[in-house]
């Protein structure tokens, strides 16, 4: 079924964005950053309780993704999802108002960090059972087609996903029906504590793909135009082939699996971490975009102000917004006619 | 009204849901080409095509995941188990997913999908593929978990459980697909998911039971009619939400309860049932609440072994006769 098999080695020859597009890249990513490192800080001064598991140091992949759907587009993911829910366009106040329990958030408080969704961006959640949004991804783009629509599913899920069963049923099913889901393997080389090397007989994810006849690649997801062009291709593709996707994106988080693995030391080495900071996707694409004179440092350093402002205000309206009334832990749990 | 099996009444709602709307459409293993394990769904393929009658290949997580989405998605998905046994590998999707979406999302997606096959003790079929499986289900909020014991219901409440907004678990019999009974030909017939049904009335005892073990129940009335004891027949019809209105209203007139599953006893309907009654009712008895389950063993394939598992007709005649018995007031 599928032909192309490619594995592509960096980012495109070019910039490929003009500076509009760059500073929207840039800014979507430092507004990741600002508010994991401020859902960090409502963690620690007990705002936000149970997981929290931040995508600091990944931004580049849902940012670069995300910069190629359509608003109608859908996108599905785990646990790890701030980053992706936010880029498909959420209401960074009403994300951290989520992450706060209130009831302004996305899930009027009831789902928390793990279980954010927003009908109005086609954001569906949220899942926090690892390899089981896969199979749903299939059925929403099953939906797409059963329906004629060009619309696409990008599913983002973890190496951690790659072992269960889950993963495999829902590739082949995909590829059996020919439907339009993209899988977006985040490759962060660990599940918790478990490498990828101590999880899988063969550690190549993108090559899954072959197995199940789905066009496949790996991409640097350090690099936010590399996974823009990756993601590009694959949508396209998606989207007049009716073919899924498989995309194995090469990336890191900087800090611990949750906010009760901090340091990550056990499993990893500092210098790992250190050497892995030295590709930090948002300090890489911000010197690529001075280098090229597309901004100037002053540019961005308005871009950041304006970030920083941006999640300032989100944990003001987090903060002030009231807890859930009581009844509401009753309501929602079945549907009226 | 016409005369027909279990199975045809279901194969009769399914085909009208799907004529009245183009969102209804088939999932599961076996489901078109062989036209289904137990042939519920014959001729649904020749009528509706491929697209809305999906074979898939064994993978229940998969393709009930696979359901979950499309109902994400605004479809309204009816997932076939081939038999109920296999939905364990679907009990993630079904308990973590299906029924916790609409809540976890905060009102914004809810899973309208049906999760139908057949399941409960069958003939000699050992310990894997005979077993009553409600049990995994009703526990469960955000689930409706639907028993339905006579060919208008298996119409009836099918219709509406694919109408319905929730995730719905709908357990049919093996042992029922080929018993008869008037049901209404009328497309527009529905029957309400939650209502119990009275099936036969009676002053004595209350004795509550559902698929096969209504249909024994039903003997030992006949039975005990012939010794003076007059039996009521209350079906709950759906498990979740459970009519305990109408249970509650017979006790309240016949004074005594015994209730009847086919699965193990242990934290099972019954014990749920009792507890109801004991909670809402216990001025009104006048003998405690008796229990008639299947035993707390895995099903045996000896045929002599497989009948002590199970409930019998004389073991309700005992139980009733036993309440019956008991001196209250
Ligand atoms: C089915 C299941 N098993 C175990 C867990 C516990 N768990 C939560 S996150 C996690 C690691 C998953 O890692 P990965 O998929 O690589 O995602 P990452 O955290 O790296 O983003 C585990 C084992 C779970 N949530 N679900
Ligand atoms: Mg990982």
């Amino acid at each position: 079924m599928a032909k192309t098999l490619t594995r592509s080695a960096a980012s495109p020859s070019g910039f490929g964005v003009d500076a509009e597009a760059a500073k929207r890249l840039l800014s979507d990513m430092l507004l990741i950053r600002r508010f994991e490192e401020k859902a960090a800080e409502g963690y620690a001064l007990g705002k936000i309780g149970g997981f929290l598991h931040l995508y600091i140091g990944e931004e580049a992949v849902a940012v670069g993704a995300t910069s190629v759907l359509r608003p109608d587009d859908y996108a599905i993911s785990a646990y790890r999802e701030h980053g992706h829910c936010l880029a498909k366009g959420s209401d960074p106040k009403r994300v951290m108002a989520e992450l706060y329990g209130r009831r302004d958030g996305l899930s009027k408080g009831k789902g928390g960090s793990m279980h954010l969704f927003d009908r109005s961006t086609n954001f569906l959640g949220g899942h926090a059972i690892v390899g089981a949004h896969l199979p749903i991804a299939v059925g929403v783009a099953f939906a797409i087609k059963y329906r004629g629509g060009d619309q696409v599913i990008v599913c983002y899920f973890g190496d951690g996903a790659v072992p269960e069963g889950e993963f495999h049923e829902a590739m082949n099913l995909a590829a059996l029906w020919k439907l339009p889901v993209i899988f977006l393997c985040e490759n962060n080389r660990y599940a918790m504590g478990t490498s990828v090397e101590r999880a899988l007989a063969q550690t190549e994810i993108w090559k899954f793909g072959q197995t199940y006849g789905i066009p496949a690649e790996k991409v640097d997801g350090m690099d936010v135009l590399a996974v823009r062009d990756a993601v590009g291709r694959a949508v396209a593709r998606t989207r007049e082939q009716k073919i899924p996707a498989l995309i194995e994106v090469d990336t890191y988080r900087y800090r611990g699996h949750s906010m009760r693995d901090p340091a990550g030391a056990v499993y990893r080495t500092k210098e790992e971490v250190e050497r892995e900071k030295l590709r930090d996707p948002i300090v890489l694409f911000r010197d690529k975009i001075i280098t090229a004179g597309l901004l100037s440092e002053g540019d961005i350093r308005a871009v950041e102000k304006d970030m920083n402002d941006r999640i300032d205000e989100a944990v003001t309206f987090a903060d002030a917004s009231p807890e859930p009334p009581g009844e509401w832990l009753f309501t929602d749990i079945y549907k009226e006619a | 009204m016409a005369v027909m099996t279990y199975r045809e009444a279901l194969n009769m709602a399914l085909r009208e849901e799907m004529r009245r709307d183009p969102g209804v459409f088939v999932i599961g293993e076996e489901v078109g080409l062989y036209e289904g394990a137990y042939k519920v769904t014959q001729g649904l393929l020749k009528e509706f095509g491929p697209q809305r009658i999906v074979d898939t290949p064994i993978a229940e997580s998969g393709f009930t995941g696979v359901g979950i989405g499309a109902a994400m998605a605004g479809l309204r998905p009816v997932v076939e188990m081939m038999t109920f046994n296999f939905a364990l590998l679907a009990l993630d999707q079904i308990v973590n997913s299906a029924a916790k979406m609409y809540y976890m999302s905060g009102g914004q997606f809810n899973v309208p999908i049906v999760i139908r096959g057949p399941g409960g003790p069958a003939a000699q079929l050992a310990a894997q593929h005979s077993q009553s499986m409600e049990t995994y289900f009703y526990h469960v909020p955000g689930l409706k978990v639907v028993r339905p014991t006579t060919p208008m219901d298996a119409k009836g409440l099918l219709k509406s459980a694919i109408r319905d907004d929730n995730p719905v678990i709908f357990i049919e019999s093996e042992t029922l697909y080929n018993v008869k009974g008037e049901v209404p030909e009328d497309p527009d017939f529905l029957i309400p998911l939650g209502k119990a049904i009275v099936r036969r009335e009676g002053t004595d005892v209350t004795v509550i039971a559902y698929m096969g073990m209504m249909y024994r129940a039903m003997e030992a009335a006949e039975e005990l009619e012939k010794e003076g004891i007059s039996v009521e027949l209350v079906d709950p019809r759906t498990l979740r939400p459970m009519d305990t209105e109408t249970i509650i209203k017979s006790v309240r007139k016949t004074h005594r309860v015994v209730v009847v599953e086919a699965g193990a006893g242990f934290a099972g309907m019954g014990s749920e049932i009792a507890a109801s009654v004991t909670e809402q009712a216990f001025d009104d008895l006048d003998a405690p609440v008796e229990r008639v389950t299947g035993a707390n063993a895995p099903m045996p394939y000896a045929r002599n072994l497989e009948k002590l598992k199970t409930p019998s007709k004389d073991w309700i005649v005992a139980a009733v006769r036993r309440v019956c018995n008991a001196n209250g007031s």
